[in-house]
């Protein structure tokens, strides 16, 4: 069961502190670089596409859709499903998809972000809309 | 500046264990070099270059010291980690290293026990805390991977056991391969789902055990009795998410790594009489065969069908000492093995049954890491002289 499962508290770095204190309130951060426009995940203090300093936090809708997906059958904590979502605003992130039935997730999917408690900071997954 | 005749394969050598319970990996690391300096028919007081990556236990300067180099004389090192294509990367740096007179003869060693020892974990990236409690491993990140494939071009399952099926074709010969038995595509199919669309048989063996090369110049190599084996054409590539702009994960960093090294040997794939591929998993060679430009993308299920890459009776005979599918994949790195069946190849010294007549020109490609999240890949294009 995926409410039963424990997962590691992220250890937070000056860099990301911002995503994790905000993920603490319910809202999922994306980067944005002012200089040339692209929203970028995970997320750097540096722009990854144009190397602009001029990067700012954006609330994500936390809507998007599945590029792929793969259910891995067994593990010492059970089945679960790995992923990539492309978000709304672009960028696809790596994540796991939770509250559902796993064996009929499709890629094209519309999925939207939902936090789970961690001993820290809770952490982002998904599941279907 | 090209590396392009600069560096000859000497020696090479595969450690015959895939359990080794009985041994450390130092040991192991040891052996292969022994091995592969004794079948280049030099001493190891001889070696002046070395090469190793993360599964050398301490790295370089522990290995060193522990393998007895003539310190006086080593006068290169290079410790590149880029997961089971590293010892490819490695390959083209020795190549590169002896064309600028760095090095003369370069030992490149690879050995560990994943069976019967503990493996050193991996050092955590930036991307740590956005991605560890996902659960990526290796099933999983080429099942997104093949999942996607799937979707795009239409590939399929079945067309993916085509790949292990030529893989048993060839183990059966291999005396050494964990896996021996000849499969069916039906077997595949039937095997248990492992993660999804990946079956335990779409999957690589685990085992003990290393190899060796040794490379050197063409002078060397020519004063040696071993056939003629040499580099002609080199490429690395790196690929990964890249703040998830246009993720794509069908294809691989081989896109750029293949080009490269084509370009520099200037020949194409029509050119090649036999392709070592890394198969961590199956979708790793139809990925790899696209990539590399051996078929159009998205055609490798098409490419693969039917016995193609069976030798003796489809065009492009591959990894025929059974590969990772079924014969052996070293401390979970496939690079090594590449290297060495390629060279067996243009020696003649492969299996008669599976030998490729008048193998003159093969290829050695492999990528490390996690082909859907961040790798590498590396090419190498080797001639028979």
């Amino acid at each position: 069961m995926s409410e039963a499962k424990k997962y590691p508290a992220p250890v937070t770095n000056p860099e990301t502190a911002a995503f994790w204190d905000a993920a603490k309130q319910g809202k999922f951060m994306i980067k944005r670089c002012t200089a040339c426009g692209e929203a970028h995940y995970f997320p750097r203090s540096i722009c990854p596409f144009c190397y602009s300093d001029k990067t700012v936090w954006e609330e994500a809708s936390g809507e998007g859709t599945i590029y792929t997906w793969s259910l891995m059958r067994k593990s010492p904590t059970g089945p679960y499903a790995i992923g990539y979502v492309t978000l709304k605003e672009g960028p696809s992130v790596q994540t796991n998809f939770v509250d559902c039935d796993l064996e009929k997730l499709k890629i094209g999917q519309k999925v939207k972000v939902v936090f789970k408690p961690t001993d820290g900071a809770p952490l982002p997954f998904f599941t279907p809309v | 500046m090209t590396i392009k005749g600069k560096a000859y394969i000497a020696g090479i050598y595969e450690h015959p264990t895939r359990h080794a319970p009985d041994k450390s990996t130092a040991q192991l690391h040891a052996e292969v070099a022994k091995g592969a300096i004794e079948d280049a028919g030099l001493s190891k007081d001889d070696v002046d270059g070395y090469f190793c990556a993360g599964d050398a236990p301490g790295g370089a300067w522990p290995m060193v010291d522990y393998l007895g180099l003539n310190t006086k004389k080593l006068r290169h090192v290079d410790s590149t980690e880029t997961g089971g294509c590293s010892y490819i990367i490695h390959l083209g740096h020795a190549a590169e290293a002896i064309a600028a007179g760095k090095c003369s003869i370069a030992l490149i060693t690879l050995a560990g026990k994943p069976r019967t020892g503990v493996m050193p974990p991996r050092a955590a990236g930036a991307e740590a805390d956005f991605e560890s409690a996902y659960g990526a491993t290796t099933h999983n990140a080429y099942g997104m991977c093949a999942m996607r494939h799937m979707h795009d071009y239409g590939t399929t399952s079945e067309q993916l056991a085509w790949i292990k099926v030529a893989a048993s074709h060839h183990a059966q010969y291999n005396p050494h391969a964990m896996l021996k038995d000849v499969v069916t595509v039906e077997d595949v199919l039937n095997s248990p789902m492992i993660s999804d669309p990946l079956h335990r048989m779409d999957c690589c063996v685990v085992s003990d055990g290393g190899g060796a090369l040794i490379v050197t110049t063409p002078e060397i190599a020519r004063s040696l009795k071993k056939p003629l084996v040499k580099l002609i054409g080199h490429g690395e590539a790196m690929k990964g998410p890249r703040g998830g702009k246009d993720l794509d994960l069908t294809y691989s960093a081989g896109i750029w790594s293949g080009p490269r090294a084509f370009e520099e040997a200037g020949i194409t794939p029509k050119d090649i009489k036999y392709a070592s591929i890394y198969d961590s998993f199956t979708i790793t060679v139809l990925m790899q065969l696209e990539d590399l430009g051996f078929c159009k993308k998205g055609e490798g299920g098409k490419f693969v069908a039917d016995g193609n890459l069976i030798s003796g009776v489809g065009k492009l005979p591959f990894n025929t000492d059974g590969g990772g599918l079924c014969s052996n994949h070293p401390v979970n790195r496939g690079g090594m093995t590449k290297i060495i069946e390629a060279v067996r190849q243009l020696r003649g010294e492969a299996h008669p049954k599976v030998q490729v007549p008048n193998c003159d020109l093969a290829i050695a490609h492999g990528t490390g890491g996690l082909l859907g999240v961040r790798h590498a890949a590396s090419t190498a294009i080797l001639e028979r002289v």
